[in-house]
């Protein structure tokens, strides 16, 4: 398909249309894709940002994953949460006016468990309006327990859709299973969770394939899940403690980025576009006006982070260290409503 | 212009307003007040209806408009009646846009579920304005269980296409024996007026205000579409035909 063909007169998404939109000859489109796609995001989303927080519960982890600065043979110190010390992190985000929370832990089965989950998210609750989940896989009847709790949402990235990739990434621990971990968000929306975070590590393997395959993932969770709401992530791998970044063998530049998250736009008009604060600010403050349409603001990659004077070990190290606040003084400025909140705790009560 | 009565409460507006995708909560108030709406309907999901602090609550003059909340995003009948009580218990109000949406992505609503959840919402006293595709015999059944109004979508919500549904309006509002108030999918004033011109007895607007590049200019553009297009159909239509007559007819020398 040429290009002009995919960015004028088709719509919607199809494998030869997104083909097109990221291969290298569109880069010299990047304006008109741009122009568009801002087009689309201001027509389906409005002239508004959805924004929230991450709460890192534990950085213990049973996994051995060599871009990650939680993989187990880090000898870093680690640090787990109780439950009161994480309603204390909560409640420091609640001040800040956040409503909706994103709970992140390593493979830490032994402490980070379902109950501890659903007590938590009991917990939040009272405070928050959507609870959203981003730690290891888990069956079907576990997240019926969690959606029960109050989690309606949750992100699980493949790291790498590309299986030899993934098993060199991945050679022991339970996350070894390609297969387990690429059927999660469907175990996830047949409990019924609302928002599906899908994505891959930006920097292991070729991002054009990746991008291809991961929109084939998501078409597919909408097609069946047609229930479920998908949202895409672009994490780009950040420099980490204990993490050689020479792993990082495919990283890409602000332009192929932009380009990518152009092109899932163009074909997905109705997904989110989740951007985090690995990114700068300025390329944050850049794609706010573009297509994103949701953003954290003020993270903490490290369990303990709002609270504790005394820091933990991080899984990255933020791009963006902007509070809240100046975000969203950042969106009025450019004629956008920071949202807090865009659901309610009512309705699966 | 005839006033428009739901449920016993008389409107001089025919226009009601939503409240999402606004740049700010300071130009929602403005375009609502451009407008000159008397009823504006803000999503549960949106806010925090238990706190009168709330922003965007806050910048919503409730003196002046009826507050119209609304169950957007509700998937089923029963997360729509919870969030619905919750609602009236937070604010004391018992109207409620019914909207069940368990679509994500085009928000069209599911007349099964919507059908469910009025017939038992009406039975505990609200006054129900339900969100449906263009469905005459949907708009008919609702309509026997007691809804306010009926309010069928004209295209696929924020997209701004016009009354792609046109003949299923056509019927609706023909058959209709409670208003009928045109939702979703009007993006220029002249779809708004060509909906009332055809006899609607009002019309729904958010995205083509909100989005517009100057929103308060265009709700008063569409408060004006709105009149005219009503005062249009009480007018009645000189009728469209396809031939000429001419004013000097040929058969003019003819005396009886």
């Amino acid at each position: 398909m040429n290009i002009d063909k995919a960015m004028y007169s088709e719509t919607g998404y199809s494998l030869e249309r997104l083909n097109a939109l990221i291969s290298p000859d569109a880069q010299n489109h990047l304006e008109q894709m741009a122009q568009r796609a801002r087009q689309i995001t201001r027509q389906r989303f409005g002239n508004t940002i959805q924004l929230y927080a991450p709460l890192y519960v534990s950085n213990f982890c049973v996994n051995n994953c060599p871009y990650c600065a939680f993989n187990c043979k880090s000898k870093l110190p680690r640090t787990r949460l109780t439950i009161d010390q994480a309603v204390k992190e909560a409640e420091i985000l609640a001040a800040e006016g956040f409503r909706h929370i994103l709970i992140v832990s390593g493979e830490d089965k032994n402490f980070i468990t379902v109950a501890y989950l659903t007590e938590l998210a009991k917990k939040l609750r009272e405070k928050f309006s959507s609870i959203s989940i981003e730690i290891y896989p888990l069956t079907k009847e576990q997240y019926d327990q969690l959606f029960a709790a109050g989690i309606d949402s949750i992100a699980l990235y493949q790291e790498t859709y590309d299986r030899s990739d993934y098993e060199k990434f991945h050679k022991s621990g339970p996350k070894s299973d390609y297969d387990w971990r690429l059927d999660t968000l469907s175990r996830a929306a047949q409990a019924g969770f609302r928002s599906l975070g899908i994505g891959f590590l930006i920097g292991l393997s070729d991002w054009r394939t990746q991008t291809l395959a991961m929109a084939e993932h998501a078409n597919l969770l909408m097609k069946k899940y047609w229930q479920a709401r998908v949202s895409f992530s672009f994490p780009r791998m950040r420099p980490a403690e204990n993490v050689d970044e020479k792993l990082f063998r495919y990283m890409i530049s602000d332009k192929e980025l932009v380009q990518m998250t152009l092109a899932l736009r163009l074909c997905f008009p109705d997904a989110e576009i989740v951007m985090s604060t690995r990114e700068s600010q300025a390329f944050r403050d850049n794609m706010a006006h573009i297509c994103v349409t949701r953003m954290s603001a003020g993270s903490k990659t490290n369990p303990g982070g709002y609270a504790e004077k005394e820091q933990s070990l991080s899984q990255f190290e933020v791009a963006d260290d902007r509070t809240p606040d100046q975000v969203a003084l950042m969106l009025k400025s450019i004629g956008l409503e920071p949202v807090w909140k865009d659901w309610d705790k009512a309705f699966n009560e | 212009m005839k006033k428009l009565i739901i449920a016993g409460k008389e409107f001089t507006s025919r226009l009601f307003i939503g409240t999402g995708k606004y740049s700010s909560n300071k130009i929602m108030a403005q375009s609502i007040e451009a407008s000159a709406t008397e009823m504006v309907t803000v999503a549960l999901r949106r806010v925090d209806i238990q706190n009168p602090q709330d922003n965007m609550l806050a910048a919503i003059d409730r003196k002046k408009y009826l507050l119209l909340p609304n169950t957007s995003g509700a998937r089923n009948a029963e997360e729509a009646i919870r969030l619905a009580r919750l609602a009236r218990a937070a604010t004391e109000i018992n109207w409620l846009k019914l909207e069940v949406t368990p679509d994500p992505y085009y928000l069209l609503p599911d007349p099964i579920e919507t059908l469910k959840a009025a017939e038992i919402l009406v039975k505990e006293g609200f006054v129900v304005l339900p969100y449906i595709n263009a469905d005459p015999v949907l708009a008919k059944k609702l309509q026997d269980i007691g809804t306010a109004t009926v309010m069928p979508l004209a295209a696929p919500i924020g997209s701004n296409q016009g009354l792609k549904t046109k003949a299923a309006i056509e019927i609706i509002i023909a058959q209709a024996a409670v208003p009928v108030v045109v939702d979703a999918g009007l993006g220029m004033p002249s779809h708004a007026a060509e909906a009332m011109e055809m006899g609607a007895d009002a019309v729904l607007i958010n995205t083509a205000i909100a989005t517009a590049n100057d929103p308060i200019k265009m709700a008063e553009a569409f408060k004006k579409a709105v009149q005219a297009g009503r005062e249009a159909f009480e007018a009645g239509s000189a009728g469209v035909k396809n031939h000429a007559d001419a004013s000097s007819p040929l058969t003019g020398f003819l005396r009886d």
